[in-house]
């Protein structure tokens, strides 16, 4: 079975946690100088699968051999030794210390006085980063770099510990179009050093990119690994869900028709430097139709939806009508008033209370009309739950369940809950589908596309081309602020989009400059 | 107006609304109250049993009411930390407040207000000065609230700034000296008995009652354990945190003053050095009551609990002869161990 070019094998892994199976005999071999794809649905074991490989869990049932010889991994820290590293979806970076400071944390070079050796981590540093070509200072402060080249800089870290094999966690969810070329790029050169790569990633058409192998995981189990060439993006999803789904797609184009949410010259002033955020942003939504919003990082797609929602009310100027009404939005209470709905591009950080329920979160925003004499009433509010859990098709085993115990997707469908309860004319979506299985995100969309059949505005924002150009009627385009493309469904083509993206200002791609 | 039905955008046939799963209810315990509280039920009942073994007075009749009357006021105390714990606040300045409205109290029903200036005087009734006692705590609290969420002070320092203040305001408003002789009325609140029960008593159980029903029944408290789980999406949500948190700063404000003035009846006078450190006593009541200091985590029960445990290990220390010094270390490790149990039985997160 170990023929030279394996670098790790997996031989029949079970972990069990109460009550869940969540690997059930799971074999896999990883080379060396390749990249493996790891692919599956949320909960079909991935993650058990890489913190298994990176030592996080130490327990299980099954064998993993190692170059050879059968290994064992105590922990993180012992896996890392042994040049296995794990590059994780959440970024584990500590913003207030310098790009250097990260890199070495625990691993600091002294000098022999036994005090930090700054000057010869700083040189490494710069190395690590030039071989990244991330043009930035090894100085700066990690929370001023964006979310792009904080990836890499995790990658740099790893590259740090000479690791054998590299274990990336979704590592584009956050980043979009160019910086995905570096990030490639980078694992081109990686594959060229004959390093092994384990890509977790929802996105398959960056698999048939980069990856040369794959592996398939279903329920806990391996259902089935072969070679990227000669696959298809169809009979990978059939793989991966059991069954075929059809690839989304919307039939009619709306044409002129009844403004429901108009934004005009809204401008946004930053906050760390002089200059605008966002310029003179007018646009408008119609009744029933779905606009989507597209821009590269860093383009202010977030902070539009940010401005427009009441969150900037300090900085921002301009005028946003209702249903041809001005609204005053000067807070998220006034705006969700007006008719507004924002579902956050981050649903663990500004969507949900992870903390509380599926109910309790779902009734978040309506808490008012769940009073009956003053007192919450449990009965509207397991109604309401119950309405949603079913309407929505949230799978969870109660409705007191503690939303940090649900799926990604599942955690969504209780955001975009939530929202619905108060009953909004337009609906405001920040990268609905992010981090969440192929299954799920096409009931998201169907989900839209219902909800704009239904009479709702909707503006979606994403970084997935494929997501806007299956969904939306129109397409805005933002860059730098500011808005530079306009296309309707018909007309929009991936090439065209993706300049006026980057056509505003061709130096900001990648987002290598500072 | 009937709202009960909310259809997506539009109508959906109620058919669509199938009922929750069969196992959808139980786990509705466990949320605010988990088992963990439990052990520390055991705890204090093995607790009380170690105690009467080793003292035949811990289980007198005169022995228990007086562990109760004491415990009252930290019970009063520690809701109102507990309710600012769960947004994830912390306020070291009950002690403090805590004095200072007992001393207002105190001044206003004795000596009134006297402008000679105006050669006018203003006397109090018990009611009367009873009000603008916790008319001053809740203004306190308000105020705290306030410099946090208008300022962005975060609350360990706000409160620690109050800490200062208020004690400083008591000597001011004392000249450092106690006000006694407060007259048979007043001394009813915190000596008196009422069916059987000690006034003190009856207080903390309503004020429990009332905390547990703001908690567990309304709006407010809803938005509480929102805002210390995740406080920008409960901004997000539309929720007014900062009003929230201004309400949760008034009330334990209030109850700083309610615990002031019952100290002040029972001992028939004011002490300008009251409350020092009741703070904390009332954060390990809070601790222990499994209440998590980071907030959104936690119940109004847990803390009654902490402050029981705490009440009547105090007592049983003082019974068995220990050392005032090593009291203070005993407390302090059963803190400790207190936590680290919670920890260790910490179901998941």
């Amino acid at each position: 079975m170990t023929d030279t070019a394996t670098l790790l094998e997996v031989r029949h892994i079970t972990k069990r946690f109460p009550g869940v199976v969540a690997l059930d005999d799971v074999s896999l071999a990883i080379e060396a100088g390749k990249v493996t794809a790891l692919i599956g649905e949320n909960g079909a074991g991935k993650s058990t699968l890489m913190k298994i490989l990176s030592g996080v869990y130490p327990d299980f049932e099954g064998d993993i051999y190692y170059k050879g010889e059968a290994a064992k991994f105590a922990g993180p820290k012992d896996a890392q030794q042994q040049g296995v590293v794990i590059i994780h979806q959440e970024l584990n970076l500590i913003p207030y210390l310098t790009i250097t400071e990260n890199i070495f944390l625990g691993r600091e070079l002294v000098t022999q006085y036994g005090t930090m050796d700054k000057g010869r981590m700083r040189k490494r540093t710069q190395e690590l980063l030039d071989r990244l070509k991330l043009k930035v200072n090894p100085d700066s402060q990690v929370f001023k770099l964006k979310v792009g080249q904080q990836q890499i800089v995790e990658i740099a870290k790893a590259l740090l510990t000479d690791a054998e094999l590299i274990i990336m966690d979704e590592p584009t969810s956050a980043i979009t179009g160019a910086e995905v070329e570096v990030l490639f790029d980078i694992i081109t050169d990686l594959k060229a050093q004959n390093k092994a790569i384990v890509y977790v990633s929802h996105k398959l058409d960056e698999l048939f990119r980069i990856a040369d192998h794959y592996v398939v995981l279903r329920d806990g189990k391996s259902i089935e690994s072969g070679k990227m060439e000669g696959m298809t993006q169809d009979l990978l999803i059939s793989k991966m869900v059991g069954r075929k789904i059809e690839v989304m797609r919307k039939i009619h184009d709306r044409g002129a028709c009844e403004r429901l949410l108009e934004v005009k010259n809204l401008n946004l002033k930053s906050r760390v430097k002089t200059g605008n955020v966002l310029s003179n942003i007018s646009f408008n939504i119609g009744k029933g139709e779905i606009v989507g919003l597209f821009g590269l990082m860093g383009a202010g797609r977030t902070e539009l939806l940010e401005s427009v929602f009441g969150l900037h009310p300090a900085h921002s100027t301009g005028e946003v009508l209702i249903g041809g009404q001005p609204i005053c939005c000067d807070s998220p209470a006034r705006a969700i008033a007006a008719g507004l709905a924002l579902v956050p591009e981050d649903r663990k950080k500004d969507g949900l209370v992870l903390g509380l329920g599926v109910k309790n979160n779902i009734s978040l925003t309506t808490l008012e009309e769940m009073e009956s004499l003053g007192t919450l009433s449990d009965a509207k509010e397991c109604e309401l739950a119950d309405h949603y859990i079913s309407e929505l098709r949230i799978k969870t085993p109660s409705k007191e369940q503690q939303a940090r115990n649900l799926s990604g997707g599942n955690q969504q469908k209780i955001v975009l809950a939530k929202w619905l309860a108060t009953r909004p004319k337009v609906l405001l979506l920040d990268e609905p589908t992010r981090g969440i299985d192929i299954n799920a995100k096409t009931e998201i969309y169907k989900l839209i596309i219902r909800l704009a059949d239904e009479g709702l505005g909707i503006l979606v924002v994403s970084s997935e081309l494929p997501e806007i150009l299956a969904v939306s009627d129109r397409i805005l385009v933002m860059s730098e602020g500011r808005i530079t493309g306009e296309f309707s469904a018909s007309e929009a083509s991936e090439d065209g989009i993706l300049k006026a993206a980057i056509g505003a200002s061709p130096k900001a791609v990648g987002g290598q400059t500072q | 107006m009937p709202q009960d039905i909310h259809p997506i955008a539009g109508d959906k046939p109620a058919a669509d609304r199938r009922p929750a799963t069969a196992d959808g209810q139980s786990l509705t315990l466990q949320s605010r109250f988990p088992i963990a509280r439990f052990q520390s039920l055991i705890a204090l009942f093995l607790l009380c049993l170690a105690l009467s073994i080793l003292s035949d007075k811990f289980l007198s009749f005169s022995n228990l009411w007086n562990v109760m009357r004491q415990i009252s006021v930290n019970i009063c105390i520690s809701v109102g930390m507990t309710l600012i714990v769960l947004t994830a606040g912390i306020d070291l300045s009950v002690g403090s407040v805590l004095a200072l409205c007992g001393a207002i109290t105190a001044g206003l029903l004795k000596n009134g207000i006297e402008i000679p200036s105006q050669n006018l005087y203003i006397g109090f009734t018990v009611l009367g000065a009873i009000l603008a006692g916790g008319l001053t705590g809740s203004a306190l609290g308000a105020f705290n609230g306030w410099a946090i969420t208008r300022f962005n002070v975060p609350p360990f320092v706000a409160t620690l700034a109050m800490l200062t203040v208020a004690r400083g305001l008591t000597m001011l408003w004392t000249g450092g000296f106690p006000i006694s002789g407060l007259g048979d009325t007043f001394l009813f609140i915190g000596t008196g008995w009422f069916l059987g029960i000690p006034v003190p008593v009856w207080i903390s159980i309503i004020v429990v009652a009332l905390a547990v029903f703001l908690t567990e029944k309304t709006r407010i408290g809803r938005y509480i354990y929102a805002i210390g789980g995740n406080e920008s999406a409960s901004r997000l949500s539309g929720i007014n945190v900062n009003k929230v948190k201004i309400i949760v700063y008034t009330i334990a404000g209030a109850l700083a003053a309610v615990g002031g003035i019952m100290v002040t009846s029972r001992l028939d006078s004011a002490q300008p050095n009251a409350g020092i450190s009741y703070e904390l006593d009332s954060i390990a009541a809070v601790v222990i009551g499994g209440t998590s200091l980071s907030g959104g985590r936690g119940s109004i029960l847990g803390t009654v609990q902490g402050a029981i445990i705490i009440g009547v290990l105090n007592n049983g220390l003082v019974l068995l002869n220990v050392s005032p010094f090593w009291q203070q270390v005993v407390k302090g490790l059963v803190i400790l161990l207190a936590v680290i149990i919670d920890k260790s039985n910490g179901k998941g997160e």
